[in-house]
């Protein structure tokens, strides 16, 4: 992809642009400290014994900010190169990372960030973890793998998309677990506190201006800065290794892994935003309108939030970052090479089931039999397949409202036709899942193969 | 002479066109509000959570703004782009080698992969704040249409510059209109669809064809996407966002606590 730069001249191509990073993270802390100095907002970390001095936040951001400067005049100085992860982090990482470990690492993750918000929402928490993350991505932008994938100029808005959502996600935390607390306490939601009218002219127009200008300004910059995409001329011959769908579909192509087509193509996306359109009907708690919590609609936030953070943000950003030629997975440093060869022994169910199991082989239709008796036996050859699934989708929703208090009470509360769009769509939801679990365990290709009509589930 | 302002505010022409005076009052600053055709989309008071940038993140007046963007550049775009295999490719490279407004489609991109990204944090607070509860639900319905017509938007655009990124990213993503069920002629069950023994899903008919306008990625399918990107689909989301904007006011302006 990129064999005809040497790694020299890439240090010098990335320098200038490291220099220019490390220095906008250093004003940002300079910023910081400023802004906890100036407001009062500085937490003492610790008192120096004797002389009564105190080590604040303020000062702790200001060292940061510090920190960065020496890197960003260290970059612009020819030591570009020596600012990186060590080769032997690098390959690690490369070696441990797969689909297993990076779905199910984001997972863990993020139900840990869950599970501790009230400690991570802290904003000296989520700002020490900004500038970490900020430090790895400066540290990475030297590997060339990495810097060739990330800087590819449609990849750059997914970066962006990926630090506007942490920070989105931080920030309604932070609410909600503010408002959590005022409600536990008795008192009312911040958001209430502002109930006071004002008018639309000045306050919300003026807003708004600014707003605009400010956008058109970032517009300009970001179009001087990069430039759009433009590769050779279309040709329907010369078929790009990998081919890729645009990124906001990359999930859905990712899901071709372990899905056919017409279900990650067609089925899933209709879930998608039939489900969406569902969420106000099938979501009758009343709690939670108009302001931000996660206590009071902990089961929908934890829903929302598995769909898409977990099922279509990550997804994405592995089939754009992590997914290479032919489809297989790299990790972040890794070299993209078409002719890594990756084992696909995938085996479909009735196989284990008729030949594994059983030891007569699959059912097949005697030649020359009739329409009838070969769909016969091709359902007979798939009645494990199609029984799984037939009591998963029907046994689910009762097993549920019998297994669990939680689900029982919701149909009580929701009626029938609700509670079943409700379960059905957790179902296909959990689905997914499942089917990568199958997959990394016992290389399940198809848990129903029909391919004489195309389907395969 | 009084100053300058006073002259051209005094004036028959401005007064004209702004039928009240300066908004420096009470008074007039709601009088702004109700006689401004671009500003009665707003009521004239609101409550202050609803205007409080950390509460809204503004998401959703930054997607219209983009999407405001896109129309603009994307006029002035068209000016000077031929959907056809014989120029697109040509017009977009000498945007960028020789046009001198060739920014134009940097703006345009950036601001359409924005515009993707806005709709989704959007979706997002309106979801993390509850705003979806009742009396809000249908809006929230309008909101999903709105938020497939951006990615459709974004995903004809696509295809207009006529490059290997263009028509291979549109084929892996029509490719799945093969596999529809019973419209794909790869899709589970159009095999059943048989009239006489003879199919009537092939790939001359099946939902791939439709939006593509023919077997492959091809100059029809530069047409039907053209179209589609530069007039179907912005009509239907300037119609929707209209309601949208509509119905955010008529359900009792933006959510908060009861
Ligand atoms: C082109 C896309 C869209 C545009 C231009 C748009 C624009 C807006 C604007 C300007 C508001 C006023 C409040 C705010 O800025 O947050 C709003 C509110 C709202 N939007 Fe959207 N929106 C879009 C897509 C969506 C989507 C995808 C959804 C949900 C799936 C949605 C659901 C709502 C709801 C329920 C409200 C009322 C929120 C409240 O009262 O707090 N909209 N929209």
């Amino acid at each position: 992809m990129h064999g005809h730069v040497s790694y020299e001249d890439f240090i010098l191509q990335v320098a200038g642009f490291l220099t220019a990073y490390y220095l906008f993270v250093a004003v940002m802390n300079a910023f910081a400290a400023l802004y906890l100095w100036q407001s009062g907002r500085a937490k003492v970390l610790l008192r120096l014994p004797g002389s009564g001095l105190a080590v604040t936040t303020a000062h702790v951001w200001l060292l940061v900010a510090g920190v960065f400067t020496i890197l960003s005049a260290y970059a612009t100085n020819g030591g570009a190169a020596a600012l990186s992860l060590p080769a032997a982090m690098r390959e690690a990482a490369d070696s441990i990372m797969g689909p297993v470990v990076y779905t199910v690492g984001s997972l863990v993750l993020l139900a840990g960030l869950y599970l501790g918000r009230n400690f991570f929402v802290k904003p000296t928490v989520a700002w020490a973890g900004l500038n970490l993350s900020l430090l790895l991505m400066g540290l990475s932008m030297t590997d060339m793998d990495f810097a060739s994938i990330v800087m590819k100029p449609d990849n750059v808005p997914i970066v962006a998309m990926i630090y506007l959502l942490g920070y989105f996600t931080w920030l309604s935390a932070y609410k909600a677990v503010q408002n959590d607390e005022r409600t536990a306490r008795g008192e009312v939601p911040l958001e209430k506190l502002d109930d006071e009218k004002v008018l639309v002219w000045p306050d919300l127009v003026y807003t708004e201006l600014i707003c605009m200008i400010g956008l058109t300004a970032l517009l300009f910059v970001w179009a001087i800065l990069l430039q759009a995409p433009l590769e050779e001329p279309a040709s329907s011959v010369k078929t790009p290794n990998p081919s890729k769908a645009p990124w906001y579909f990359l999930g859905l192509q990712e899901m071709l892994v372990y899905y056919d087509p017409w279900m990650a193509g067609v089925v899933l996306p209709g879930v998608v935003v039939g489900g969406l359109m569902a969420i106000p009907f099938i979501d009758f708690n009343k709690l939670g309108n108009g302001y931000y919590t996660i206590n009071e609609r902990k089961f929908a936030y934890c829903t929302f939030q598995f769909g898409f953070l977990v099922l279509w943000v990550t997804l994405i950003v592995m089939g754009t970052f992590l997914r290479g030629p032919n489809w297989n997975f790299f990790g972040f440093y890794e070299t993209w090479d078409a002719h890594k060869v990756e084992a696909l022994n995938n085996v479909d169910l009735s196989q284990y089931f008729w030949v594994d199991l059983l030891h007569t082989g699959r059912p097949k239709a005697p030649d020359g039999s009739s329409m009838f008796w070969q769909i016969f036996y091709i359902i007979k050859r798939e009645i494990v397949g199609i029984g799984l699934l037939a009591f998963y989708f029907g046994g689910g929703p009762p097993a549920m409202v019998i297994y669990s208090k939680f689900f029982r009470e919701m149909f009580l509360r929701m009626g029938f036709v609700r509670y079943m769009v409700l379960s059905n769509l957790i179902l296909l939801m959990a689905l997914l899942p499942i089917k990568m679990l199958a997959r990394w365990t016992v290389d399940m290709k198809y848990f129903i193969s029909i391919p004489e009509y195309f389907l395969n589930f | 002479m009084p100053p300058l302002d006073e002259i051209i505010r005094g004036s028959q022409i401005w007064k004209s066109v702004f039928r009240h005076p300066a908004p420096v009052d009470r008074r007039n600053r709601v009088v702004v509000m109700l006689t401004n055709f671009f500003l009665h989309l707003h009521p004239v008071s609101i409550k202050k959570q609803g205007i409080s940038l950390s509460y809204t993140w503004c998401m959703g007046g930054v997607t219209f703004f983009l999407f405001l963007v896109e129309t603009v550049t994307g006029v002035l775009l068209m000016f000077y782009y031929r959907p056809t295999l014989e120029w697109a490719y040509n017009d977009i490279l000498a945007l960028r080698d020789v046009a001198s407004l060739g920014i134009l489609r940097e703006i345009h991109r950036w601001g359409a992969h924005a515009m993707v990204i806005t709709v989704w944090l959007h979706m997002y607070r309106v979801f993390l704040t509850g705003s979806y509860k009742p009396p809000r639900e249908f809006n929230w319905v309008i909101g999903v249409v709105l938020l497939l017509l951006t990615l459709l938007l974004s995903f004809t655009g696509y295809l207009l510059p006529w490059d290997q990124l263009a028509i291979w990213a549109i084929t892996v993503g029509s490719n799945m209109a093969r596999a529809h069920p019973f419209l794909g002629h790869e899709g589970p069950g159009s095999a059943l669809l048989t009239l006489d023994g003879i199919d009537m899903i092939t790939n001359a008919s099946d939902a791939r064809f439709g939006l593509l306008g023919a077997r492959f990625v091809g100059e029809e399918t530069l047409n039907r996407f053209y179209v589609l990107h530069c007039v179907a689909i912005p009509l239907a989301a300037a119609l929707l966002m209209a309601i949208h904007f509509w119905r955010v006011r008529k359900d009792g302006g933006i959510s908060g606590p009861l």
